[in-house]
């Protein structure tokens, strides 16, 4: 019988992997947003879960919309990340400091 | 144990194995077919929960667009990759730390009162995952449906003025103004005497 933990131990075993993600790979900007799609989808299915347990569409909804967002959001990333690598010719976030912050 | 437990188990080795392929790899096209798989596994999962549409979604949208875009972009720039693994394993300890301590940390706050938790069925009505989710979309949240397919513009437009690249010096035609333009601007009648009579042209 799978229950609801079984779900959310699950999402949370996801999201620490993309945490780590981030942390392990901080200079390459492509895996870093990886990192980031992984981090939505435990969230994602953090939401699913609790819609299916709880009887309740709101949770469902609300998972379209974040994908929606996210691919929106992975679009712009990867334009950002061509314009940079035209201008730059790196993505190695290291190098990227032309603002000095 | 049942049939479903077993396919919960198997999906989910698959898709912790996969994430951690995607953050470990040297290579970023690799990176992007392991998260192809997560991606692939977690609808698998959510079609286990009886969210059919949000998988089918996910598989068309993430598996579908997204990452054919994530593939595009890694193969299209030309990367150096040895520079971007520089501080790999110098910063692999406090990751892998990190990580684990959240990791517990999260799990102590989900406890074991979750563990009981029976599911409600779906939808008191009995619909069908994608009619129940449908209904709620175009009725109780119309509103924000609409925002997210202005967002989804947006994001199109910006998207492709970033990348838009204007050169100089390329000779291109401009439809626009080829259908604006008059015969008074492509004729142009000069009035001159004639010549005289009988004189040599």
């Amino acid at each position: 019988m799978i229950t609801l933990s079984h779900y959310i131990v699950l999402g949370t075993i996801l999201f620490c992997i993309s945490v780590a993600g981030i942390f392990i790979n901080r200079k390459n900007v492509i895996v870093l947003l990886m990192s980031i799609e992984l981090m939505l989808l435990a969230v994602n299915t953090n939401f699913v879960a609790f819609s299916r347990f709880l009887g309740n569409v709101d949770g469902q909804v609300f998972v379209f919309f974040i994908l929606t967002v996210a691919a929106a959001e992975s679009a712009i990333g990867l334009a950002i990340l061509v314009t940079l690598f035209r201008n730059r010719a790196t993505i190695n976030v290291g190098e990227i400091d032309s603002m000095k912050g | 144990m049942s049939f479903e437990l077993i396919l919960f188990y198997l999906f989910a080795t698959v898709l912790t194995l996969s994430a951690l392929m995607v953050i470990t790899v040297k290579n970023s096209v690799h990176a992007a077919l392991f998260l192809v798989l997560t991606f692939f596994t977690a609808a698998a999962l959510w079609i286990l929960l009886q969210a059919e549409f949000l998988g089918i979604a996910l598989v068309l949208v993430y598996v579908g667009a997204v990452m054919v875009l994530f593939l595009f972009v890694v193969m299209m720039l030309n990367i150096d990759v040895e520079p971007l693994r520089e501080g790999f394993v110098r910063h692999l300890p406090v990751g892998i730390v990190v990580a684990v301590v959240m990791l517990v940390e999260m799990l102590m706050l989900i406890g074991v009162k979750s563990m009981s938790t029976q599911a409600l069925p779906a939808d008191p009505a009995g619909a069908s995952n994608t009619a129940w989710l449908g209904n709620a979309l175009f009725t109780q949240f119309l509103l924000p449906f609409e925002v997210a397919a202005v967002i989804l513009t947006v994001a199109l437009v910006a998207a492709v003025t970033l990348t838009l690249r204007r050169r100089v010096g390329v000779k291109s035609q401009n439809p626009a103004k080829q259908v604006a333009v008059k015969a008074s601007e492509r004729i142009r009648i000069v009035k001159m005497e004639s010549a005289g009579k009988g004189g040599t042209p």
